[in-house]
């Protein structure tokens, strides 16, 4: 039966007639059958959030109800598309409508018509269970696209065909006649199942060194990087996306700028895949709703992202998702929560903001899939925009409570220019305790005591620098100053990497301990050599600031005979001048 | 489409800039509105709310001596839109996009709704080329970009308008194709817009400029509409007669306040300062139609102006703003006490599409070192000044005064340029000018091959120390 418009109020309508319709059903709406989602109910009214711009639309337009919830099409074809934030395949829209976005197209997710090569994995008689794999095939020279039973489905197997299919067509056919096709839809509301969660132990790399070394998340984690504008959120979501260690990234646009995602697209395809070598675009899923774009699509973005990263957790791989920026997502749900006259909470925020954030990262984690082989992992990491750069807002601090990592975006780093502008004193890791036996096992036994003795150091220069604000450089102690070149040192030469130069760009963790190895094996020498009697000038004239602030630069294969060499020359350079 | 023109007598309710009206069933959301009163001019509105009881409907004019009794509403079934031609070239029209120069309305080639429609991003272009402004605080740290959108952060009696004007004069696209200005006056007093008038007129950009002039006298709420007309001639301009656009909007402080206006009389839920949840979506439709389109000719690149209440870089609109913008242009009222001009603070300025549209090829192979190390030994100088604020000069060890001079002259030599445009090389040498002050070695953010190559003239080793701080990388 359908439904009719009784009011309109931005992007949320009120339709009459709809009460065979369940909550968060989609609907169309009006003529031009604009794409929305039942909201709330009350009574003989049903409000709409309407993913489409509403101006034109009149009172006594028809409402339909689809009858399914908001879902998503996952299945080959994934990799490389740029969806809209309901899954949209924009070039397909182009190719529809022209430069412009049109109200009121629909296209499907997945293409209809590509052929993929289906390679099964089973056999007639086989007896399959939910989340078993029955197929591959091969999306990119980098990923194998395993075919799943779909959840909440098992039988016996009567036909396989393998060969050219379209992901609409049957590749497995069970004894009850149900055909099963590459393509799945899930609602996206609705995390999808596993079997069991796993302990976070295995890190999340992201080849930046004040990340991985200082404030590293587990592999299933969870982590959010607030910071005022300009102090490089999106840069740094773009170079995990570029280099972290995962095998499929999922990059959420949301509520963004469109000339930086106009970047994303003309570069990934040109960048590679640090792990394979295939075009960074291969294994990168991007869905993006730029701020112009219609707000209720924007709320549902962060969801139909999540939605595609847990598809391909459950294949058994580790994926990466980025969300930039779970502010706007807040601000659409506000938005939204005000046309509907709900009580407003904390700054206009919805009551349920913190429910809906905590159940959002909650579908991170590292887990057995449903079918049981292997192991895959979504690690979540949301950008936060805070008003004014203050922390103290509610998205910050209600996303703080429910994430494993806080890694703070400094504006005054910005302003000088020191990039990443992680704040080491406010940021921090839940996850440090639990990778250590990693970092100690894989990159070296003594990397949790060079960590500490780093940001000792680092927390000792801070209090430092207080006085010499006050008092001034000169008057302060020799071993002081030693103190504060040596953290200028660490600051400069590893804390900053940048995200532009080739090999500084990302760094392994083998790497990152080389370099702090000799790092804190200068302050050492230094300081001893000074307590020594070597005067301060004389360890500040023998240069060897310059070779330490370009370790950076060099590529993680020379490391070790680098690094040795230095460490040796660090050593022989100090001892003549304690001998002299 | 109803094209039926429908007539309302049933006003219900005046409050401040909105009328309610009932029994206008078959209204369009986003529909204009004529609003007629016996022995009054008509006024316009817009269908901003619709429900069975009533339409809310915001009017674009003075809501003064309306009476609801004698008031009837038509709808005439349209949206917002702007006729538009290549002729609104050397023309200047009112906030809706009436002509107020006395001549006859413009023959349109087509009539486009003026919300316009975003562009898909996968058919924008990636900005890449430079736009040299000849201002050395622009183009040599915060280099803009064709298709950016870059604010300037001014605040009250600082002096956005000349640095405007300045741009608008001396703005160069290299190649010499069509170029346009686009100008949007929202709310400010006529002196500021007679002020830039007259700079068009001085510099010949007359014949390549479309004026919206919305006055401070002007209705406030015609405000919401005038930057939509102002981009949507913009759109038309650059991408079906494909000329390059340069839009400015000035002051986007009272577009926000004329939106905080009608959501307060609609008695939404205000957010921060009163200001709409949803101002940043709002702000985004405008700020979001710049950019370049894959195979189309033109561009459109913004230069909103904003005043920052109080100076306040966190206040609500400076802050939306800047997490939209591609960077920001921040006056500093120190500098402009100092008589700087252009007073540009360059540390919490920048320019985040500078990288697109610098280096070998389109500016100079040493452009991002260099600036990263004058960013740098900037932002040193700016430390030591604040320490010297409070020991004193003689509680400072000779590397600080080394900063401190070099502060000085940054200001002096780099970023007060008067009225004059320099070339971007002038502005390069410059800044190698001013790092003469500094050894060789200090220059640890620019590479040894460069340094030899552009460190040249003059030679001469400074006295300044070695060691360096807060030397920075590429901006966000």
């Amino acid at each position: 039966m359908d439904g009719r418009i009784v009011k309109i109020s931005g992007p949320a309508v009120v339709a009459n007639g709809l009460e065979e319709a369940g909550l968060n059903e989609v609907v169309r709406v009006g003529h031009e059958r604009l794409m929305g989602e039942i909201i709330r109910i009350r009574g003989a009214l049903a409000t709409l959030q309407v993913y489409e711009e509403t101006t034109g639309l009149a009172l006594g337009e028809p409402v339909v109800s689809t009858g399914e919830p908001l879902t998503v099409e996952l299945g080959p074809g994934l990799l490389g598309q740029i969806f809209d934030g309901i899954q949209r395949p924009l070039p397909a829209l182009a190719a529809l409508a022209g430069d412009f976005l049109r109200r009121g197209i629909a296209h499907p997710a997945l293409d209809r018509q590509k052929r993929w090569r289906f390679e099964p994995k089973v056999a007639t008689g086989d007896r399959l269970t939910e989340g078993q794999i029955i197929g591959v095939v091969r999306e990119t020279a980098g990923l194998a696209h395993r075919i799943l039973v779909p959840p909440g489905v098992s039988g016996t197997i009567r036909e396989v065909k393998p060969g050219e299919a379209a992901v609409t067509d049957p590749v497995v056919v069970l004894e009850d006649g149900r055909q099963l096709s590459m393509l799945q839809r899930w609602p996206v509301r609705r995390r999808r199942p596993f079997r069991r969660r796993l302990t976070p132990e295995l890190p999340f790399l992201t080849g930046q060194r004040v990340l991985d070394c200082f404030f590293p998340i587990a592999a299933g984690g969870t982590a959010i990087i607030p910071g005022g504008f300009g102090t490089g959120k999106t840069v740094l979501e773009q170079t995990l996306a570029k280099f972290a260690a995962a095998d499929v990234i999922v990059f959420v646009g949301c509520g963004e700028r469109g000339n930086e995602m106009s970047e994303v697209l003309s570069d990934f395809p040109h960048l590679e895949d640090p792990r394979t070598g295939a075009p960074l675009m291969d294994r990168t899923v991007l869905v993006v709703n730029t701020s112009n774009m219609p707000v209720a699509a924007r709320e549902a973005s962060i969801y139909t992202g999540i939605t595609i990263a847990e598809y391909f957790r459950d294949m058994g791989y580790h994926v990466a998702l980025t969300v930039d920026s779970t502010s706007r997502w807040a601000e659409a749900l506000r938005e939204v929560s005000s046309r509907l006259e709900e009580m407003p909470g904390e700054e206009g925020y919805p009551t349920y903001l913190a429910t809906r954030l905590g159940q959002f990262y909650e579908r991170a984690g590292r887990v057995v899939p449903l079918g049981g082989d292997g192991e895959g992992a979504v690690t979540v990491v949301g950008a936060v925009s805070p008003p004014g750069g203050d922390f103290s807002e509610p998205v910050t601090q209600a996303s703080l409570r429910v994430t494993g990592a806080l890694w703070a975006l400094s504006t005054d780093l910005a302003y000088r220019r020191h990039f990443p502008a992680i704040d080491w004193a406010q940021s921090f890791t839940l996850y440090a305790e639990r990778l250590q036996e990693w970092f100690a096992r894989e990159a070296g036994a003594e990397w949790v005591a060079l960590r500490e003795e780093a940001m000792r150091l680092l927390q000792r220069e801070r209090e430092l620098q207080e006085i010499v604000q006050l008092v001034g450089l000169e008057a302060i102690q020799d071993q002081e100053r030693i103190v504060i070149e040596s953290a200028r040192l660490l600051r400069e030469g590893f804390l900053r990497q940048s995200a532009f130069h080739e090999v500084d760009a990302s760094c392994p963790p083998g790497k990152a301990l080389w370099m702090l190895r000799l790092l804190l094996h200068f302050s050492w020498s230094a300081a001893r050599s000074l307590s020594e009697g070597v005067s301060l000038a004389a360890i500040l004239e023998t240069r060897l600031d310059e070779r330490l602030l370009r370790l950076g630069e060099v590529p993680p294969g020379e490391m070790e005979t680098i690094g040795s060499a230095l460490m040796t020359e660090i050593d022989e350079t100090l001892k003549r001048l304690r001998g002299s | 489409m109803d094209l039926v023109t429908r007539i309302s007598r049933s006003t219900t309710a005046i409050a401040g800039p909105l009328l309610f009206v009932e029994g206008a069933r078959r209204a369009r959301l986003g529909e204009i509105v004529r609003i007629r009163l016996e022995g009054e001019q008509e006024r316009r509105g817009q269908v901003i709310e619709l429900s069975e009881t009533h339409a809310v409907i915001q009017v674009l004019e003075e809501t003064q001596g309306i009476c609801p009794a004698r008031t009837e509403v038509i709808f005439a079934g349209e949206v917002a839109t702007l006729p538009v031609s290549r002729q609104m070239l050397g023309r200047t029209f009112n906030g809706i996009g009436q002509p107020l120069d006395g001549l006859p309305p413009v023959i349109p080639e087509t009539t486009l709704p003026i919300t316009g429609s975003a562009i898909n991003i996968v058919r924008r272009e990636k900005p890449s080329e430079f736009i040299q402004t000849g201002v050395s605080a622009i183009d040599g740290l915060n280099t803009l970009v064709r298709g950016q959108k870059l604010p300037i952060f001014s605040g009250a009696g600082l002096p956005a308008h000349s640095l405007a004007a300045q741009i608008v004069r001396q703005a160069q696209v290299r190649g010499g194709e069509p170029f346009c200005v686009v100008f949007a006056a929202i709310g400010i007093p006529f002196r500021e817009a007679d002020y830039y008038l007259k700079v068009f007129e001085g510099s010949g950009t007359q014949d390549r400029t479309v004026v919206f002039l919305n006055l401070a006298d002007d209705p406030t709420i015609e405000r919401l509409m005038t930057p939509r007309c102002a981009l949507t001639a913009a759109e038309f301009l650059a991408f079906t007669h494909g000329m390059h656009v340069l839009v400015i909007l000035t002051d986007m402080t009272h577009y926000c306040e004329a939106l905080r206006e009608v959501a307060l009389a609609r008695e939404e839920i205000p957010g921060r300062r009163g200001y709409p949840g949803y101002m940043y979506t709002d702000l985004a439709s405008l700020y979001e139609r710049a950019g370049k389109i894959h195979g189309r000719q033109g561009s459109i690149t913004q230069l909103p102006i904003l005043t920052m209440p109080d100076d306040d870089i966190t206040h609500p609109i400076p802050d939306l703003t800047g997490y939209i913008t591609e960077g920001q242009v921040v006056l500093s009222r120190e500098l402009d006490r100092k008589g700087i001009f252009p007073p540009v603070d360059v540390l919490p300025s920048l320019s985040r599409l500078m990288n697109l549209g610098i280096g070998e090829g389109r500016t100079r192979e040493d452009h991002r070192a260099l600036a990263d190390q004058l960013y740098a030994f900037y932002a040193r100088g700016r430390d030591v000044r604040r320490m010297e604020a409070i020991v004193g000069e003689g509680g400072l060890g000779a590397e600080e005064r080394v900063f401190l001079t070099f502060a000085d002259r940054f200001e002096a030599e780099f970023l007060r340029q008067g009225s004059g445009g320099r070339p971007i090389e002038e502005t390069l040498a410059i800044g190698w000018r001013l790092l003469r002050a500094f050894p060789v070695e200090a220059l640890t953010r620019i590479k040894r091959s460069l340094i030899e190559r552009y460190r040249t003239e003059g030679g001469g080793d400074g006295a300044g120390p070695r060691h360096t701080d807060g030397a920075p990388e590429h901006p966000g």
